[in-house]
């Protein structure tokens, strides 16, 4: 099995996965959960990282560089507000 | 950092790695679903974080990286300009941040696809399909990029919230987005011309443009969750392009996810998602937009005072609170809590019933409310408020009114036609706080102001809670 054909294996099965975790996500959630899954697909952070530390040239580690600055702001902005509003979620204290 | 390892672990390392991988894979899995409940969300949002730290750590230790001087600046610089986005963003304007955090996420994998194919010294010995994922993940980048900008600026008012377009528009841009795709595949066969490069680059960041300008503000949520959706998958094709399944199936996720929540939202609004991006809906000027009282021929509006209104409810068994936009932009949030306190002390049953999309974004109105410490248990979605609405006494429509306007129900004709809304005028009195009976943001009449069982309290809708308020205390 070449690596394409493996590798789109687990993109598909992830698919399903992803659908069926949110379809059952009520609509007092929605704002958070767009937030924290945006945090989540500032997993393009692994990639920034090793364009960004691999031998390569000046206009790699610049393009790296860059790449890893937009994922942090993507994946630690994206997990803090998501925790802040998370954080005011209450139930009636009695 | 793999070269502080003994020889011995080295040959273990890049299994150990893929195997962290999948742990780090089933903290965002656990945390997705945790997100599901609202007592265990902010627990899955930080089984996503310790999911996303255990990936980044563990991939210091891949033997490709050997230098740390860019990493290091770039976590530093790009951690402290998100958490300071994250600490001081007004609740109010988080449609705009997840916009922006979302363009940079895009905007991130475009660069991983773009950084990994200059590393390369002689492109021809990429195989078709890594060429194909880097053309992918550059289009989809790119134009998440820009899209998520242009929203921004929407949201902001940097760029006018209507629906700017002309005609052939659409055609434009799909043609544009064929003819990239075209260039893709062109460039997994010719990847040394440099010239197809630029171009894919360059239209795929027009598109982006192009594609959200004719959007009108009112969908922009609906925009914003799509783009979400995009940079999932960009970040997916960048796992392509590495190789790396830890983007692969976190990029796929979120894809995935996007997409539903895309859908959730359509539904709510009773569109579909062709007609959101292609429809040019929403953000015209509406007729109408006069002051208070003036009502055209035999409508006759019927205003109420804050003391009378305070008689009204304080006897009532149920009122019910329906929060709009307006609400949170005259920061009438704790207010509104306070009167629905002083109401429960007197035996009142308060409900606040949320439209899904009330707010900005659906769900916004929920976290609106939790900012003012409204407990989520007195929160009810549409389809469980409606049943209530014939057994309410009073129902206090606040900020809101294109969700309750019941011309959705009856008139054919009309552009929000069909969308599902709050049955308000089901119940015997519907007390409707507003500045003035100009129409909402889809400009259109409502004609539940004119409805004799209906009256007005005209106002700012902050002021007038405490007006409210404090003639409770005379009651």
């Amino acid at each position: 099995m070449s690596s394409l054909i493996f590798s789109l294996f687990i993109f598909v099965l992830a698919c399903f996965i992803g659908f069926e975790l949110i379809s059952k996500v009520p609509p007092t959630l929605h704002t958070p959960l767009m937030s924290g899954a945006n945090a989540i697909s500032g997993i393009t952070i692994v990639g920034a990282l090793i364009v960004a530390g691999s031998v390569g040239g000046q206009l790699a580690h610049i393009i790296g560089f860059l790449a890893i600055i937009f994922a942090t702001i993507n994946v630690v902005g994206g997990f803090m507000v998501t925790d802040r509003m998370l954080e005011m979620f209450k139930k009636k204290e009695d | 950092m793999s070269q502080f390892l003994p020889e011995s672990i080295l040959t273990f390392l890049p299994d150990f790695i893929q195997i962290i991988y999948l742990i780090a894979t089933a903290f965002f899995i656990r945390g997705l679903k945790l997100l599901n409940s609202p007592a265990t969300a902010r627990r899955g949002n930080q089984y996503a974080a310790i999911g996303m730290l255990i990936g980044v750590v563990i991939t210091l230790f891949d033997q490709q990286i050997l230098s740390f001087e860019w990493i290091i600046a770039g976590v530093l610089i790009g951690g402290l300009i998100g958490a300071v986005l994250a600490k001081k963003v007004e609740m109010t304007a988080m449609p705009e941040l997840v916009a922006v955090f979302n363009g940079f996420g895009g905007g991130a994998s475009a660069l991983v696809a773009w950084g990994e194919f200059t590393r390369t010294a002689d492109p021809t010995l990429i195989p078709a399909d890594g060429l194909i994922t880097t053309g992918l993940s550059i289009f989809i980048g790119a134009l998440t990029f820009t899209g998520s900008f242009v929203a921004f600026g929407k949201l902001k008012g940097f760029i006018s919230g209507r629906a700017i377009t002309f005609p052939g528009l659409n055609l434009i841009n799909i043609g544009s987005m064929i003819g990239v795709l075209t260039l893709v595949g062109i460039f997994a066969f010719d990847p040394t011309n440099q010239t197809i490069f630029w171009i894919v680059l360059g239209v795929s960041l027009l598109i982006g443009i192009t594609s959200v300008i004719p959007i009108g503000g009112a969908d922009m949520p609906v925009v914003i969750s799509l783009l979400n959706s995009y940079s999932g998958i960009a970040a997916s094709m960048a796992g392509f392009v590495l190789n790396n399944n830890l983007l692969i199936v976190s990029g796929a996720l979120v894809g995935a996810a996007g997409l539903i929540l895309t859908q959730i939202m359509c539904k709510a609004m009773n569109r579909s998602l062709a007609n959101v991006i292609f429809g040019s809906f929403g953000g015209n000027d509406g007729v109408g937009g006069s002051g208070p009282t003036v009502a055209d021929g035999d409508k006759i509006v019927r205003e109420t005072s804050p003391q009378d209104m305070a008689i009204q409810v304080s006897y009532a068994d149920k009122v019910i609170i329906v929060p709009g936009y307006g609400l949170a932009v005259a920061q009438a949030q704790h207010v509104v809590k306070e009167v629905a306190e002083k109401l429960e002390a007197k035996g009142v049953t308060v409900k606040y019933g949320i439209h899904p999309v009330a707010g900005r974004m659906p769900g916004h109105m929920n976290v609106l409310l939790a900012e003012a410490d409204v407990p989520y248990d007195q929160l009810y979605d549409m389809d469980q408020i409606n049943p209530e609405f014939s057994t309410t006494d009073v129902v206090m429509v606040i900020g809101a009114n294109d969700v309750v306007n019941p011309m959705a129900r009856t008139d054919p004709g009309n552009p929000i036609y069909g969308m599902p809304i709050l049955n308000v005028d089901e119940a015997k009195r519907t007390v409707i706080f507003k500045r003035s009976l100009s129409p909402g943001y889809a400009g259109i009449d409502n004609p539940l102001f004119y409805d004799e069982k209906n009256q007005m309290f005209f106002g700012d809708a902050k002021k007038s809670l405490q007006e409210l308020s404090e003639a409770l205390n005379e009651v």
